[in-house]
Parts: structure tokens; sequence; C-alpha cells
């Protein structure tokens, strides 16, 4: 049950969170290329890939996402010179528990884009949307009371 | 035991060392041990006891106990010392308020796993040999000491203590502990049995908090979960999701700080096994940033405020069944 | 009139019952689970003492959805999630628990009438189970709770081969009424009373070897001051750790708070216990009335061993249970207080 869809009309849910200044950008060039990545993928942008807390992750698998992947620098890029090296341990730690935990890994992903990667991100985005439409919808950290319908 | 450690602390008040000392006294039962701070050689002699159910770690206490006027004596187990250097580590002891006496485990009981096995009206309890004789208005049981000890002491990591002013009793070494074998185990299943698992337990929480108020290493000042300005504040958890958010959390914010201790799991009123989230973390970092022990060293850097620029693995590293 | 039947009959007169209403019956869910769940054809009752959480969990639990609240625009929906709840019956509660149920009462169905509890209160059947081995830990016997002849609806005893029933109110009696229990091949008869007097006798035998056996807690109506301004509190509070666990097991703690939940497109609102031993409980704008752990835990007792009986002719707020006594982190437990309240009041009088 938990693998399947509940219908044919169903989309997943991607959150993306995309470092101001690497990935953000890229995503923009994307934009400006005229590149195609689905529009199941909402952005946040965030200051830098190791803002993010633990908790933004499971509170968009809370929020009914499917799939969340976080974009940064390159490791030795970060504008504030470390920031996506923690980025770095921390979300392998914490993917590795959420797995342990029956998050299936594939549903999170860390991927580092530069400003001047648009192809790239647009290839990622297109990679992980895929990779999750053949999953299925999550529903194991899924909050029912925020359900829309 | 009991007779040296209550001499010991009449002379470090005697002297003039300490003013007080940190111990424990029992109730009714000989088991129902409370941590206790101790005044005067009259209350020590009356109330102190050290048995096999003083399982309940001190160093958490002298977060506010060190504040005080005065030095205070405190005993410490193998395992509380670990918790002892974590904490000085995270400038929470003021260490010239502290005398640390480190005092001999041979694994702790809770008189819960002894209720757990049926063992009812229990009076006295005593060693015998490898087994646990409990005298009971039920007539003789017994428990091989083996199986009545907690988990962690079964499991046990080591039995030396890393921090003391003195040490009553032989140093003991680091052992080779089986751990990680039940994370193994878990690793081992499907994810959706994993969840299921977890949900099993999880979804028992009661969110008391237990867990988190004895843990040494939560000693925030404000919990973000008692932050109603943290978007995740809630005092019980409403639904699944609440349940797993709470200890996922915990867990991570403990990570590379918890010296595995396993208060957690000896205070749960549920009987979670939280040690089990706390180990997967240890043993994802020993496997990837290389043996760490928190609180083995004063002032050790934890390895999720460390990084190598190019010998950190790749998030893509977790495979099914996490790290290999 | 007492009824008894082959104690192999069990599953068969439990699988009477579920056909009859819902029923709940404790269950060992592992040799330190044991929890009240549905009966299917096929559970097996647990005979532990104590079930790990209360019984209160039926009328009163942990969670309670309130209202919802569905935004479209500017409009507001307000909806009512309550519905009449069925008759179920709740069989295997134990002596101290059923009492609880009496304490809750007093709270929830004075006025004005919680109507939450009330609902699921009255379309319960209690079936209380006496006990046959009492622990050490247990001290209903001090609030004058018979641990061997348990209130309820019905009640049951269990000795090695043999169930015994019978009901006692009208409710209980109708339920085993409604019974076929020729079909279990029961009988009532004189020979039920007297073995059931005899295992009565049997417990209050055990009981009186306990260590908490003479434990009696002090009318303490007259000394609510004293009481409140004794120097036992800082003692005791000192090492506590502010964990809720005590509250959460207890079968009488009925505090409460009210939280909104804001799903992004309706508010559910919900009722959660709340612990006093918290520190942010009852927290207001102003901030919270009790700023020490002191204050918190002295409140805990105070309303447990003095206020309620204040309110309520004598009658305590714990059962002795002594969930309490298992479950604190540092066994710093209600016992252990009752204790120091009367060493405080003797030292006084001799004053």
């Amino acid at each position: 049950m938990q693998m399947t869809n509940d219908n044919e009309t169903w989309e997943p849910k991607i959150i993306a969170f995309c470092c101001n200044w690497c990935s953000y950008s890229g995503a923009d060039l994307a934009g400006t290329n005229r590149l195609n990545y689905p529009a199941n993928v909402k952005i946040i942008r965030v200051p830098c890939s190791c803002r993010i807390n633990p908790m933004f992750i499971l509170r968009a698998f809370q929020r009914g996402a499917d799939g969340v992947i976080i974009c940064g620098c390159h490791p030795g890029d970060c504008h504030y010179m470390t920031g996506n090296y923690h980025t770095r341990r921390r979300m392998t730690l914490l993917f590795s528990m959420l797995d342990y935990l029956g998050i299936e890994k594939e549903r999170t992903r860390v991927e580092w884009v530069s400003a001047a990667e648009g192809q790239r991100f647009v290839d990622v985005m297109n990679d992980f949307v895929g990779q999750i439409t053949k999953l299925g919808r999550c529903r194991r950290l899924e909050d029912l009371r925020c359900r829309t319908n | 035991m009991q007779d040296e450690l209550k001499k010991r602390a009449c002379e470090l008040l005697a002297d003039g060392t300490v003013n007080r000392v940190l111990g424990w006294s029992a109730g009714d039962f000989f088991y129902d041990i409370t941590p206790t701070v101790f005044e005067s050689a009259e209350d020590i002699n009356k109330n102190f006891v050290y048995n096999d159910f003083c399982g309940a770690n001190l160093s958490k206490y002298l977060i506010a106990e060190s504040q005080k006027e005065g030095k205070i004596a405190v005993f410490l187990k193998p395992c509380d010392t670990y918790s002892f250097n974590q904490l000085m580590t995270e400038h929470r002891l003021k260490r010239e308020n502290i005398y640390a006496v480190g005092i001999p485990c041979d694994g702790k009981v809770s008189a819960e796993t002894l209720h757990d096995a049926g063992i009812h009206g229990i009076l006295a309890v005593k060693k015998d040999g490898d087994d646990l004789v409990c005298d009971t208005v039920y007539g003789e049981k017994r428990m091989a000491f083996d199986v009545a000890q907690d988990e962690r002491c079964r499991s046990c990591k080591s039995r030396k203590h890393v921090v003391y002013d003195e040490l009553i009793g032989e140093e003991g070494e680091v052992l080779d502990s089986h751990r990680f074998d039940e994370v193994e185990k878990l690793e081992a299943m499907t994810p959706e049995e994993r969840f299921n698992f977890w949900q099993g337990e999880l979804s028992r929480c009661i969110r008391c908090n237990a867990c988190r108020n004895v843990c040494p290493a939560c000693n925030c000042e404000l919990c973000v979960f008692d932050n109603p300005k943290s978007g995740v504040f809630s005092k019980a958890a409403s639904n699944d999701f609440e349940d797993a958010n709470f200890h996922i959390i915990r867990a991570f914010h403990v990570a590379g700080r918890c010296t595995d201790c396993g208060e957690c799991s000896r205070v749960c009123p549920e009987h979670i096994p939280l040690h089990l989230l706390n180990r997967k973390f240890i043993k994802d970092i020993d496997t990837l940033y290389g043996d760490y022990q928190a609180g083995e060293k004063e002032g050790q850097m934890s390895p999720l405020s460390a990084f190598t620029e190019d010998r950190d693995a790749e998030p893509s590293i977790v495979q099914k069944g996490g790290i290999r | 009139m007492i009824t008894r039947i082959s104690a192999d009959r069990l599953p068969e007169l439990l699988k009477q019952i579920s056909e009859l209403e819902k029923l709940y019956i404790p269950v060992d869910k592992s040799d330190k689970v044991s929890v009240f769940e549905e009966y299917e054809p096929g559970k097996v009752m647990s005979t532990k003492l104590n079930t790990l959480r209360s019984a209160k969990d039926f009328f009163f639990p942990q969670v309670q959805p309130m209202a919802k609240f569905r935004m479209e625009g500017k409009k507001i929906e307000v909806i009512d999630p309550r519905t009449e709840a069925e008759d179920y019956c709740i069989f295997g509660v134990r002596a101290c628990d059923v009492r609880s149920f009496d304490v809750l009462d007093r709270v929830f169905l004075a006025d004005p009438v919680d109507t939450y509890y009330e609902n699921r209160r009255k379309h319960a059947t209690v079936v209380s189970f006496a006990c046959s081995e009492p622990s050490e830990t247990c001290f209903c016997h001090s609030f004058g709770i018979d641990a061997a002849r348990p209130a309820g609806d019905a009640r049951m005893w269990m000795t090695e081969d043999t169930i015994y029933l019978e009901g006692i109110s009208g409710k209980g009696k109708a339920l085993l009424e409604k019974l076929d229990l020729a079909a279990l091949s029961a009988v009532t008869d004189e020979k039920a009373e007297r073995d059931v007097q005899e295992e009565v006798r049997r417990v209050h035998e055990i009981q009186k070897k306990m260590p908490l056996y003479s434990l009696t807690p002090a009318d303490n109506r007259e000394k609510e001051l004293e009481i409140f301004h004794s120097p036992i509190w800082k003692e005791l509070s000192d090492k506590c750790l502010g964990c809720g666990s005590c509250t959460f097991v207890c079968p009488t703690c009925q505090c409460f708070d009210i939280e909104d939940f804001d799903g992004g497109h309706g508010v559910e609102r919900y009722r959660c216990w709340d612990s006093c031993m918290y520190k942010d409980f009852t927290m207001m704008a102003a901030g919270t009335p009790r700023k020490t752990q002191l204050e918190r835990f002295r409140q805990r007792f105070m309303h447990k061993l003095v206020y309620y009986p204040i309110r309520n002719e004598g009658m305590y707020s714990c059962v002795g249970c002594g969930r309490c006594l298992r479950r604190c982190p540092i066994h710093m437990n209600i016992v252990k207080v009752m204790k120091a309240m009367e060493e405080d009041a003797q030292c006084e009088t001799k004053n």
C-alpha cells in the first residue's frame, strides 16, 4: 500500500532546498536558457546548504512531500568557506537515520550544482523526479492533517 | 563497597575537601534509588546507598550543583565519567567545584526487569554466584545476573574511568562490546520491516520527556520542543509523525555528543529502545569518520563540528540498510 | 450471585462478549509491554498486574480532537468531530484503575460536565479483574481499595483452573445475563461463593506481608497551609528531573492543555495531557505561576493528598497502583512524599 500510487493523476511533490549562491542561480540559469525541468519541484531558497535544519526535511515529509533534494555549492566553493562541508556530514548521517527508520534512502538526495550548471540542475531534477515517481507516494512520515482533501 | 564509599565520603566532608557529597539514597525498598546530596556524616551513615540498583548517572546533576557555593564530591561509575568529560567539553561544569571519585561497577539492574519477569512482592535481593536471588512474598526466585542487568550493562563499552580525582577500586578496561549487534539486525531488514518496527515502538511514546530530561547531552536551557516559537512545540504527539519527529531530532541533536550511557532507555516508562537510535549515529560516525567515543577525552572535537575537505564521504554513500 | 467457569473457556467467554459489543482487553505485546487493545479471536488476555498506561486512556485519551476549522477564502467552517460513542466493554481492569474512574468522574462529570469524557464514560461497561498476586509496589490498600474484591460494573476472579464472575451494577448484570453461560458450562452455586471467599482471604493474607501494608495516608485537610510551607518540599523536589512520566502513567492525573495544529488548509484543535511538572504548564503571557521545580513538585502532591481530599470529602487522588513507584527515573515517588509528610507532622507535634 505504501509503495503504490492511489490514482493515475498522482504527481510527486518534490521539495528542493537550493543554496542562494550556486544552485538557486543554477536554476535561474536553466530558466533563462529555457531549459525544461518538471514543475513538481518546488524550490526553497536558503542562504547556504548548511542552513538546512534536519527539521526542515522532516517537515517537508510531514506536509506531503514525496522526496527532498538539497542542492549546494561544490565542496570547496562555499560562499561561506565551509558551510557545505558541514552539510555533507550532517545529511549523510541524517539520510542514513531516515533509511534506518524506514524512509527509503532514494527519497532524499544531496547534489552539488554551481551557478554555471543550468543544464546539470535540469538533469538532476529530471532524474530525481523520475526516481520518486517510480517509488510512489511517501506516506511514512505524512501527517494526515496536512492533506488538502 | 557501600561501606567503603560511606567512609570515604565522611572523610572528604571531615577534612574539608568538600562541603557536600552527591550519591544515592533509597526509600522503602532497596531498589528505589534517588540521587541525593548529603551534607553531613550523620546523613551519609544513615542514608547513603550503593548497590546493584544505583543505575542513575549523577553527571547531569553537576550542571546545577557545581554552580553552587563550595566543592561537591561525586561518585562516578565508569560510564558516568564519559558523560562528565562530555559536559566538561561543553563547558557546562565548574570543574574547580567538583571532586570526582571513580567507583567500580559490575553492571546495574532495574527493578522493572525483575517485575517484568514476573517476580513480584520482592523483599530483598542478593547475589549468589552468577545469580540474583530475590526473596519474595511468594518464595525465593532466581534470575541470572546476566539476564537481569540493563541492556546497556550487558553490552558495556568500558569499565575504564576516563576522568577522576581519586579512584576507589581497580581501574578497568575499555571492553570489546557487542553494542551494535541490534543495530545491524535492524539494518538487515527491509525498509518496510524497519518502518513497522519503529512505528510500533515510537507510537507508544507518551512524550513524558523523561529521556530528554535525564540525558546528560540534553542540557539546553530551552529545548526546541518546549519553545512555542520553534514551530514544533507540542506537549503531546497528536499523531505518529510527531512521535518520530521528536525522537529523530533528539537523536540528531545529541549525535556526536551522546556517550551511549543508556539512561534514555533505562528511564523510558514505555520501554522504547531509544538507545538504538543513538547507537545508529555512533555506528555511522565510527564507520565514516573514524572511531569516536564521545567523552573519552575532555575537549574533543565532535565529528559533527569537524570535517575534512577531501576525505569525507558523499551522502550518496547511504545504501539500503545504511552505511556499509 | 457468583458464576464459575473453567479457566480454559476464557477465550470463548471473551468471544461471546465481543459479539455483543466492542471489547477491550489487556494484551502482552512483549514481556515488558502490556496494553489495552481491541479483542480479536486469538488474542490472549494479559494476567500482568498493570498495563503500562493506565485505563484512564479510555475516557481521557492522551490526545482528543475537539474541533476542526476549515478555511475557504474568508469563510471559516467549524466542524464538530464528536459522535455518540458505541457501547463497549473494558475487560480486566484492576481494582486501582477502577477506583481512578471515580476520581476522574468527580472532576469531569461535575458541573460543567465534560461532554467528551461523558460520552466515552457512559457507554463503557467495566469488568474488573481481582488481583491474585499483588506486588510490593501496590498500596491500593492504603486508600481503602480491596484488590481482591474490585468495584466496577462486574468483576472477575481467576484462579489456576477457574474463572468466577459476578455482576455488580445494573449494566454489569445485564451484560452477564446476555451471555450464553450454559454454552460455557458455567455453574452458579454455593461453591463459587465459598471459593471466592477463600481466594479473597488468601490475597488479603499476602497483602499483610507487603512492606507498604502499614502505609496510611494522614488526613491533611486541616493542615493545608502548614504542609504547603513545610521544608520537606525543598529536599524532595531537589532531585526531580521535571519530566512527566509520573503524571502520564498516573491513572488519576487529569491536567490537560488545548493546542491548535495548523495543517495549512485548516486548523485542528485538540486537547492533550499536560503535566504540572513541566515548566511551561499553564504558561500565560505574563509567564507561569510556578517558577521553580519546588513549586511544581509541591503542586502535584498537594493536589493528590491535600487539595483533592479537601474538595471531595477526604477522598485521595491517588489509588496506589504503584506505576509511579516503578517508572519514576529517580524513584522520587508519592510513597516517599507521604512518608516525609508524616515524619514532618510528627516533628511538629513533638515541638
